[in-house]
């Protein structure tokens, strides 16, 4: 037997050490690759003046003259308005969520059926949504029609008029992810020892209080999280108006400005300071948020 | 111990990995002067690669040269796609259609040199304006002139008697199509965009019959001024809208949609270039209606009653400088432009000056009396600078943001008037122009 003691175990230990290793390194390779790699070569082409392709040149390097012209320029942070419109239908659509997840966390008849409803609009390409959408509220289509067997006849151009594009749109993205926040504020709402209803009820809670007092606290975490989500979210939109008006008619969003920067005008340097600066405000947003409303452990009983 | 050896051991891999992916392909290019091997062509004609034209090509092609195994590549979105795979000497194909965001300052960093400018030009048309310190990179797969296609049923309807040749003149006629018919007078297409880009830009130089107008405009601080090309054009779309003279919602347009309602007589006109008669005839046909109603007149201006119209290469064919089968990639270019009828099928001007007649469908231009010319080529080391300062200045003469905007406001749905707009247009023109001298 060539059991040599000593190589035959040092082997074995090795594998056995690095075996996990070894399964993680596809996965980081794969992220660094397609992730952190661009992401280093953005923070790169931020310092330059490339048009997009060919080689990049000495004299391309310009240094943070692109953060500079991001900050003085007033129109590249003039479309941060509209994501205020977002912003504002993400409480709506938190609120929606929350009322249904509520609701639909007890023994309500069908409550798998709407379940199911509700989510389904998270699942639909965004594309898809908004092509369907573009039709939806086109003159004399889907949403005219219906108004008009309430009896409104006199309706606005939901996109061709300015002053209501932002809410159609902002519309349209509540729609699509409020089955999003409601699987996940039913999944923390489900993860409450439902022993604590009981005790509740017997104590003579009504369902607001107990809502209020046990549902609430519970999944606090929960509705922090959906909140950096939600702002996030409004500050980065870009699928739903993209697709809908390509940032036409004063729906131009922040992340649109940059594509257009980008691909249309031929300044990916700049388009690239733009996405820095963009990163740089979630952050500091998702920071002060932490700060303020800290994550603190809710013990129910 | 053994755990910490076999992180550095998985660093280092991963490092290598990383190298090796920042290194790029094999510097292609052998010198081979047969025509022979296997070449990739890039088309953004999905259409005739599905109903087999070019399979018929192929054919012709090999039956001149054997050796050669043509693929056709074709991109439906050709313009984001290629532009991307430039990225990579050898993504690109061997021949393909230059992406419009190539500058003609790149062209010798991705394309071929085919000749230069005193050898080829008793051969093609078309091939000076994109021409490089006298050097050619490019031909042309055919060439279109630029005005305005109009529906003649809608126009006969509207009691529109002789067609408008000045801006004045087809704001009447376009009103009088609003007041005796059911049809919108113009259709701006703005959702897709693209209709508000080049379509509008390409008819700077007929208004002057000026050659040299996009030279001239790269250099101008104040384009927009009464009088002055860009100012007439843009100046003809804001009252088009600001009279109500366009679709109601332009939010909500669709360009496959306007070509049968045009067909059927729903839209009276629209901008575009002579390559788009072929495709609306086409879709006359489809929609059960009279091709024959497909009409085109020159751009409603005129020098002393004369018009002028500007021919144009369309899209332009270049050889992969890193390709590594030139001569096959440059026999089927030439075959492409001088012997094959794609110039003619798709209705466009040939760029080989072996064929001298103009296309049918441009008949009525020359019935009319309007001159055609060919831009003038770009100064040298002033190739591209009107690319150039339309991207500094962000006021996007060939793409549709900048005129979107101008539509917007004469909607009346953004702030502001047709002169503080143009003012705003040319103090960002003038500040790009300056810089890109200095």
């Amino acid at each position: 037997m060539s059991f040599a003691p000593g190589t035959g175990l040092k082997r074995r230990r090795f594998f056995q050490v690095a075996t996990p290793y070894l399964f993680v390194a596809a996965a980081v390779g794969l992220l660094v690759l397609l992730t952190y790699l661009p992401a280093a070569n953005m923070f790169w082409y931020s310092l330059t003046e490339w048009r997009g392709f060919g080689p990049i040149d000495a004299e391309d390097f310009i240094g943070i003259e692109n953060y500079v012209k991001v900050f003085t320029d007033p129109s590249i942070f003039e479309v941060f308005l509209v994501s205020i419109y977002y912003f504002v239908g993400s409480f709506l659509q938190m609120a929606a969520a929350l009322y249904f997840a509520t609701i639909l966390s007890f023994n309500t008849r069908f409550s798998n059926f709407f379940r199911g409803v509700i989510f389904f609009p998270y699942l639909l390409n965004g594309v898809a949504i908004g092509f369907v959408f573009l039709y939806f509220f086109q003159p004399g289509g889907t949403l005219d029609s219906v108004l008009g067997w309430f009896g409104v006849n006199e309706t606005p151009l939901w996109l061709g008029d300015a002053s209501v594009a932002n809410y159609s749109l902002a519309g349209t993205s509540v729609w699509r992810y409020t089955g999003l926040n409601f699987v996940l504020f039913l999944g923390a709402i489900q993860s409450i020892n439902p022993e604590l209803y009981e005790a509740a009820e017997i104590d003579g809670a009504s369902r607001w209080h107990q809502f209020r007092f046990i549902i609430f606290p519970g999944i606090r975490r929960i509705v922090g999280l959906s909140f950096i989500l939600a702002i996030s979210g409004a500050l980065s939109v870009f699928e739903i108006p993209y697709i809908m008006t390509t940032g036409a008619n004063g729906t131009k969003t922040f992340v649109i400005e940059t594509m257009q920067t980008a691909f249309q005008h031929h300044k990916v340097g700049l388009a690239s300071a733009m996405a820095v600066v963009l990163l740089a405000i979630v952050l500091i947003v998702t920071w002060l948020q932490r700060k303020f409303f800290p994550d603190e452990k809710v013990d129910l009983t | 111990m053994a755990s910490r050896k076999a992180m550095v051991g998985l660093v280092a891999v991963a490092a290598t990995a990383l190298l090796l992916t920042s290194c790029s392909g094999t510097d292609g290019g052998q010198t081979d002067d047969k025509v022979d091997g296997e070449i990739t062509f890039l088309t953004n004609r999905t259409d005739l690669e599905q109903d087999g034209t070019f399979d018929r090509y192929i054919e012709e092609f090999t039956t001149e040269n054997p050796d050669v195994t043509v693929k056709i590549e074709a991109i439906t979105n050709y313009e984001d796609d290629v532009r991307t795979r430039m990225s990579t000497p050898n993504g690109y194909g061997d021949v393909l259609l230059i992406p419009d965001a190539v500058g003609v300052d790149q062209f010798p960093d991705f394309f071929e040199k085919l000749g230069t400018v005193e050898e080829l030009e008793d051969d093609y048309r078309f091939i000076s304006d994109r021409a490089l310190d006298g050097d050619v990179y490019a031909l042309a797969v055919g060439g279109n002139t630029f005005g305005v296609l109009y529906n003649k049923a809608v126009f006969e309807e509207a009691g529109i008697t002789d067609l408008p040749t000045t801006p004045e003149d087809f704001l009447a006629a376009l009103q009088s199509i609003k007041d005796n018919t059911d049809a919108t007078p113009y259709y701006t297409n703005y959702k897709d965009g693209w209709p508000l880009g080049g379509q509008w830009t390409d008819n700077w130089a007929g208004i002057g019959g000026n050659g040299d107008v996009e030279n001239e405009i790269a250099e101008e601080p104040a384009p927009w001024t009464e009088g002055d090309p860009a100012y007439i054009v843009d100046s003809l779309l804001y009252d088009i809208v600001a009279d109500g003279l366009s679709e109601e919602d332009p939010l909500t347009t669709n360009w496959e949609q306007s070509k049968s309602d045009f067909a059927t007589g729903k839209i009276g006109s629209m901008v575009l270039g002579s390559w788009s008669i072929a495709q609306f005839q086409q879709a006359a046909t489809d929609a059960g209606a009279d091709p024959a109603d497909i009409g085109f007149m020159a751009f409603p201006t005129n020098i002393d009653g004369t018009q002028y119209a500007k021919i144009g290469g369309d899209r332009r064919l270049a050889i992969n400088v890193n390709s590594s089968n030139k001569p096959a990639a440059e026999a089927w270019l030439k075959f492409l432009v001088e012997d094959s009828d794609f110039a003619e099928i798709s209705g466009m001007i040939s760029p080989s000056k072996a064929v001298e007649e103009l296309p049918e469908n441009l008949s009525s231009l020359q019935e009319a009396g309007v001159e055609f010319f060919e831009n003038t080529p770009a100064p040298e080391g002033k190739e591209g600078l009107l690319n150039a300062v339309a991207d500094e200045s962000e006021v996007d003469v060939w793409g549709n943001i900048y005129r979107q905007q101008l539509i917007d406001l004469a909607r009346g749905q953004a702030s502001g008037t047709k002169d503080s707009f143009f003012d705003d247009l040319n103090a960002r023109w003038g500040a790009a122009v300056e810089d890109l001298a200095g």
